[in-house]
């Protein structure tokens, strides 16, 4: 009733206006869509019946053999091994640590509240750049050594300044309940802040986890060890050295039937990369947003 | 909504200072303070062990810029050359070609790439179906996920000379013969430019939506009492309600006018591109980490970060001057 009413109150030039709009929307969307679902068939289809092009919409030849390829290539489990873990470990000990020292620095009765606050603003500002950073990281002996996706990647200021905001709305009377009981401030954070800030919790885990999932070039300049490169790492140098031969003869001696090709089995590998977040991320969209707003409006 | 930068001094709440204590009453008192939070304190002076490390140490670093570092001597014990590292870096070949790089793809795609997301958001906002505008948003979020590594390898495989923009363009007639896109300087900049969009337009747009589902209700319904129509109310009263926001975004923009997507170019560059695709923070990762020439390296990243610097100050002044919102 109240559409019909509107649509009746729309001038012309407005209905062509909504009009268009809309074919623009659909257009952006099938542009955006489209360069992934290309990679999905084609990694579909039997690799040498590929090579001849003209794959556009559904697989010509439909195989599996590309995907099975992909586990079957030792270098590509391992990999993929690495991504899990450090994504997982990595996100764990991040949110750990930066909300464990936000929780400290939002409490209003810190001593010294001003100077913690003002080394961690320089840090927004001024930083070293890269080569520092990567001789540092040296320095520190981390380099072929997996706690370098985790160390230096355990605390961000910027998470920081999310988790302050939303401990200072919390209330304050259950902390003061549990000091009470005789719950130092540690246990406080332990097992009051951190059951009340699961929001806040999941927005800078989807953050750091995506992060750590997408993250190559760690893996490039600190690691040399094939065990230790993420899938990401592996995919770059796939991508970028075109050392696609290699990984052909490599995933060719497992495999019986020769039907799978270079390109099949790097195509299939980037849908086996980006599968996980895509599955994830339309359920989670509405953290990943809220956490952007955060981020930028108090940043 | 209102975008503002948070302001981090804050009025410390402290009981100390009501009666002129002495000063070995005063000590004593914090002395007390900080043992009855002691649990507190390690929490936060953990995180200033990690940001001396990770950052502070960092920046020590960057004295090797004003040194002739190696691998053999630690960073005190290499001689000073004072600003040797810049005036090479001034006067090497590549200087210009970096530089022209860099400021070419980040301007264009500043010119480009800034309004875009503005653009969408204001269409977005005029959609009439929720659930058409749901769609679109989730959709072109989608992108911002996907890693650079895999995004190179689809446009390498779309931009080979078998891809499928080889076969669109001859199917149109465009081109005579195929072509490697990504194996020659001449499309690098576009394709640079327009994968970065095709990546980040949705997600970009987040903010400007947030900021038009912030704008009072009641500036709509004056201006439809004037008579104003959706096009007049578009541009009189949305577009200046986001301004503060547009301009905050824009000083950050010009700002990072000298930074380019190292992720994105680090895998789109080739030796056949090289001489469109060498932008300074690649030329720091190849002088540095490729070449060894630590100290080099360092001095342009620092002469990089300094001229950003002044940018920042410079952007948000020019624009305080012109309407009044800044960063600072």
């Amino acid at each position: 009733m109240f559409k019909l009413f509107k649509r009746n109150r729309r001038t012309t030039s407005e209905y062509i206006f909504d009009n268009i709009n809309i074919l623009i929307m659909l257009f952006i969307c099938a542009i955006t869509i489209y360069p992934i679902w290309y990679v999905l068939v084609n990694s579909l289809n039997d690799g040498v019946d590929a090579m001849r092009g003209g794959i556009y919409w559904w697989p010509r030849e439909f195989t599996l053999e590309n995907y099975k390829a992909v586990f079957e290539t030792p270098g590509i489990v391992t990999s993929f091994g690495v991504t899990i873990a450090k994504t997982v470990i990595g996100t764990i000990t991040h949110v750990f640590f930066t909300a464990m020292v936000a929780y400290a620095i939002s409490r209003r009765d810190l001593y010294g509240r001003n100077f913690y606050m003002l080394v961690g603003v320089i840090t927004m500002f001024f930083s070293g750049g890269l080569i520092p950073y990567f001789l540092l990281i040296r320095d520190l002996g981390l380099f072929d050594n997996f706690l370098v996706y985790i160390i230096p990647t355990m605390f961000n200021f910027f998470h920081l300044i999310i988790f302050v905001s939303f401990f200072r709305e919390l209330p304050t009377s259950l902390e003061e309940a549990a000091k009470i009981d005789g719950a130092n401030d540690f246990e406080i954070f332990i097992k009051v802040i951190i059951p009340l800030s699961m929001p806040v919790i999941a927005t800078i885990a989807l953050f750091q986890g995506v992060y750590q999932w997408n993250d190559y070039f760690a893996g490039v300049i600190f690691v040399n060890n094939p065990d230790l490169q993420p899938i990401q790492t592996y995919l770059y140098k796939v991508v970028a050295e075109s050392s696609s031969n290699q990984m052909m003869t490599n995933a060719a001696g497992s495999i019986a039937t020769k039907t799978v090709t270079s390109q099949s089995i790097k195509l299939a590998t980037m849908v086996v990369t980006t599968l996980p977040i895509m599955l994830v991320y339309p359920f989670l969209q509405k953290y990943f947003v809220k956490g952007m707003l955060i981020g930028s409006v108090k940043g | 909504m209102e975008v503002k930068i948070q302001q981090p001094v804050e009025q410390q709440v402290s009981d100390t200072i009501m009666v002129e204590p002495t000063k070995k009453e005063k000590y004593k008192k914090i002395k007390k303070t900080i043992i009855s939070q002691k649990y507190l304190q390690v929490m936060a002076l953990l995180g200033v062990v990690w940001m001396f490390i990770f950052n502070y140490i960092p920046m020590y670093g960057l004295i090797i810029a004003f040194k002739e570092y190696s691998i053999i001597k630690t960073i005190s014990e290499a001689p000073w050359v004072g600003l040797m590292q810049f005036k090479e870096f001034l006067q090497d070949e590549n200087f210009w070609i970096v530089l022209k790089n860099t400021l070419g793809i980040s301007l264009i795609k500043l010119i480009i790439g800034f309004p875009l997301p503005i653009i969408f958001a204001l269409l977005l906002n005029e959609l009439t179906s929720m659930k058409l505008k749901k769609a679109v948003q989730t959709i072109s979020y989608l992108p911002h996920f996907i890693s650079w590594v895999v995004l190179g390898g689809i446009l390498t495989t779309w931009l080979a000379d078998i891809g499928v923009l080889n076969d669109i363009l001859l199917g149109l007639g465009l081109i005579s013969e195929r072509t490697n896109f990504l194996a020659s300087p001449d499309n690098f900049w576009a394709i640079v430019i327009l994968s970065d969009i095709w990546k980040e337009l949705g997600w970009s747009a987040i903010i400007y939506l947030a900021a038009i589902a912030g704008v009072s209700p009641e500036l709509y319904e004056s201006s439809t009492i004037d008579g104003a129509n959706r096009f007049q109310k578009m541009w009189h009263v949305t577009l200046p309600s986001i301004r503060p926001t547009i301009t905050i975004l824009f000083i950050l923009a010009v700002s990072g006018v000298l930074n380019s997507n190292f992720d994105q170019i680090l895998i789109l560059r080739n030796s056949l591109n090289e001489s469109a695709s060498n932008v300074i923070d690649i030329y720091v990762y190849q002088m540095g980490l490729q070449n060894a020439r630590y100290s080099y390296a360092t001095a342009v990243g620092l002469l990089k970060a300094i001229i950003a610097f002044i940018l920042l100050l410079s952007a948000n002044k020019i624009v305080k001057k012109l309407n009044g919102t800044s960063l600072f």
